[in-house]
């Protein structure tokens, strides 16, 4: 299903018809199975239906002048339900919405300001670059930063910025730390010379930005020696699985998660405290739809004592997008002068229905935004948002 | 129309600032420069003023370290021509550098009345708006700061600009050209400009390089001492019940003789 880097390296609108994907593009049915799965499909002039059936007549400039592919989250949703399996949301709509944004009269002010952030700073926040490693003095366990020892190291962990900055990623970081060290993990980090792995800058269709995020990281991360790259950050696992490898840079990364289920029968022991927890899971659209990890949250959740999972009436590779993908965080203020309901907003209301206690998540965008709904919809005081390494830590705890 | 764009670079207040050890200026191995923010409104505003009236764009900077950036956004924005003024002078107030912009102007940039010179308005080194006003001076022309809109009637070769004054009134003034005009915001917020954009910038536009010597520029205002801002007094926070802290508000106001 996850398309072939070599079949789309250099590939354009102009010439995709000379790629499989283009032959793949021409087999399309019309079923609109792809607009009916888009969470935004319906504010859409042209839902990628439409989009096939432009670029089949030569009419592709047209959705270009329009706002369609702003709204599009990179949700992966239409490409995984695709009969064809065409790669809609690896290639065809990233090129579309890339000459959406050279086309566009005006750049959303939210989006520009992290985009040009992401490419002065380092992180879309605007945050100086020296205080990406600063939540590190508050870890209760010792973390190895790379330029201060360069040793080789097996796991190299890439943190990503919204985990580095944001206070509640902060918290993940730090019970990240604690089970890594827990389980005699050797790691390191990048401290302040990790920039943006740049995942949002590619799919919010900056590609000179995701190039030139990937160029600093690839030289950053050559100087140092590791076996293997973890991180949290399903975006950044992503961006190295698919950008990085395009520009012959394959490390072995895997995500958080899955990593730590490598070592369940040796953290298992460590899960002694009772969580009594009823804890239902959100799927996220890059860990689960675009990289298959379906089971792996949901058997270390269980894993915990105490802990109670509820499923949502949307899940696995039904799941709802939390609308921060594709450049979705910075476009809120957009979706809403759109009268655009966020999807976090949609997708808490389906958590508060399951009556858990805890929605637990494994995306750095997803605490943010579900905390943010849950206080929209009034019910903060009655479920927690907590990332799974959170519940873990938290289990570890006499 | 020829517009002239005059541009520096200021510290960036996202990274912590740090006093230098010799006390009176910011420790040069801790900033990073950028652009002013009224600056980058006035590269805006040239290049929307000559998307309407036509004409070109040149865009003249300060030597500072990332200046070569800034300078190739301008060319991605829009601007024909990027020069960059290299010299000995040193950590330079607004009026110094009037006295360089005026220099390169007399000796590389004939004035004649097709000539619009703009600048950023107030930036943070610049916090009286003075700039443009020394340059006016020194050019002898009309200068005005603090602009939010310009318009060009090409008929009569007269600006319409308006100005914002304090309390939230505007001023509208009419002046020949040419003139030197101060922008405090362009009409539009700074256009975004895709990074591949700038980054082919980068490898096929050059920034050329003028020399301006140190004589005859004035030192302006100099600096006896930098320090951080310090506390003078302190909110004290009054703990216990309510009846407690009623006690010791009274105690309080008795003490400075309120009660």
């Amino acid at each position: 299903m996850i398309v072939e880097l070599d079949a789309i390296r250099g590939v354009t609108l102009d010439t995709i018809y000379d790629s499989s994907e283009g032959t793949l593009i021409q087999t399309c049915i019309q079923c609109g199975t792809c607009a009916g799965a888009c969470p935004y499909g319906e504010y859409m002039d042209y839902p990628p239906r439409r989009i096939i059936k432009m670029l089949q007549h030569g009419l592709i400039d047209k959705v270009f002048n329009t706002d369609s592919m702003l709204k599009c989250v990179n949700c992966y949703a239409c490409m995984m339900k695709c009969p064809r399996e065409i790669h809609l949301t690896e290639v065809l709509l990233q090129l579309v919405k890339e000459q959406t944004v050279i086309k566009l009269p005006v750049v959303p002010p939210e989006l520009q300001k992290a985009l040009e952030n992401n490419y002065r700073y380092g992180n879309p926040m605007g945050e100086s670059g020296r205080k990406r490693a600063n939540w590190v003095q508050t870890s209760t366990v010792p973390i190895r930063i790379l330029s201060q020892n360069p040793e080789p190291v097996d796991v190299l962990w890439f943190v990503e910025s919204y985990p580095a900055y944001h206070p509640r990623g902060q918290d993940t970081c730090r019970a990240i730390a604690k089970i890594l060290s827990a389980l005699d993990v050797d790691f390191a980090i990048l401290g302040n010379e990790e920039k943006s792995a740049g995942e949002c800058g590619l799919l919010s269709w900056e590609s000179g930005l995701a190039e030139a995020l990937v160029d600093y990281n690839m030289a950053i991360l050559s100087k140092y020696k590791f076996n293997r790259i973890i991180t949290s950050d399903p975006h950044a696992l992503d961006a190295f699985n698919f950008r990085y490898k395009m520009y012959g840079f394959k490390p072995n990364v895997t995500h958080i998660v899955p990593f730590v289920m490598q070592y369940l029968d040796k953290l298992k022991p460590m899960l002694r405290k009772t969580l009594g927890y009823s804890v239902t899971y959100h799927d996220s659209c890059c860990l689960g739809r675009h990289n298959n990890y379906y089971e792996e949250p949901r058997t270390l959740l269980k894993s915990i004592q105490g802990v109670k999972l509820i499923e949502m009436v949307h899940n696995r590779i039904n799941s709802i997008c939390c609308g921060g993908g594709g450049g979705g965080m910075w476009l809120d203020t957009y979706f809403k002068s759109q009268n655009m309901e966020r999807l976090s907003d949609i997708r808490i209301r389906e958590a508060i229905d399951t009556g858990a206690d805890v929605l637990a998540v494994v995306c750095p965008y997803e605490i943010p935004r579900f905390e943010d709904a849950l206080k929209v919809a009034g019910y903060d005081k009655k479920m927690a948002v907590k990332d799974i390494m959170e519940l873990v830590c938290e289990a570890m705890e006499d | 129309m020829k517009f002239i764009v005059f541009l520096k670079m200021v510290p960036d207040v996202i990274e912590e600032l740090k006093i230098a050890d010799d006390g009176k200026t910011l420790d040069s191995n801790w900033i990073r420069m950028k652009l002013s923010e009224c600056d980058e409104n006035a590269v805006e505003e040239a290049v929307i003023l000559k998307e309407k009236f036509g004409g070109t764009v040149t865009a003249v900077a300060l030597d500072a370290p990332e200046l070569d950036d800034a300078l190739f956004n301008a060319l991605a924005k829009g601007a024909d021509k990027a020069v960059k003024i290299v010299g000995e002078w040193k950590d330079v107030r607004s009026p110094a550098i009037a006295e360089i912009f005026a220099k390169y102007l007399r000796d590389n940039y004939p004035i004649d009345n097709q000539t619009l010179i703009l600048s950023g308005s107030q930036s943070i080194d610049d916090i009286e708006g003075e700039l443009v006003y020394y340059l006016g001076e020194l050019l002898n022309l009309p200068a005005f700061g603090v602009i939010t809109h310009v318009d060009y009637d090409a008929g009569q070769n007269r600006i319409s600009l308006v100005k914002e004054f304090a309390g939230g009134l505007r001023g509208e003034f009419e002046s020949e050209v040419p003139a030197v005009i101060g922008i405090q915001a362009a009409e539009k917020p700074p256009r975004y400009i895709p990074i591949a954009k700038i980054r082919a910038i980068m490898k096929s536009a050059s920034i050329e390089e003028v020399e301006i010597p140190l004589d005859g520029i004035p030192s302006g205002a100099v600096i006896d001492k930098l320090f951080e801002p310090e506390t003078s007094g302190k909110a004290e926070m009054l703990e216990g019940s309510t009846d407690e802290i009623i006690e010791k508000l009274i105690g309080i106001f008795s003490d400075k003789g309120i009660i």
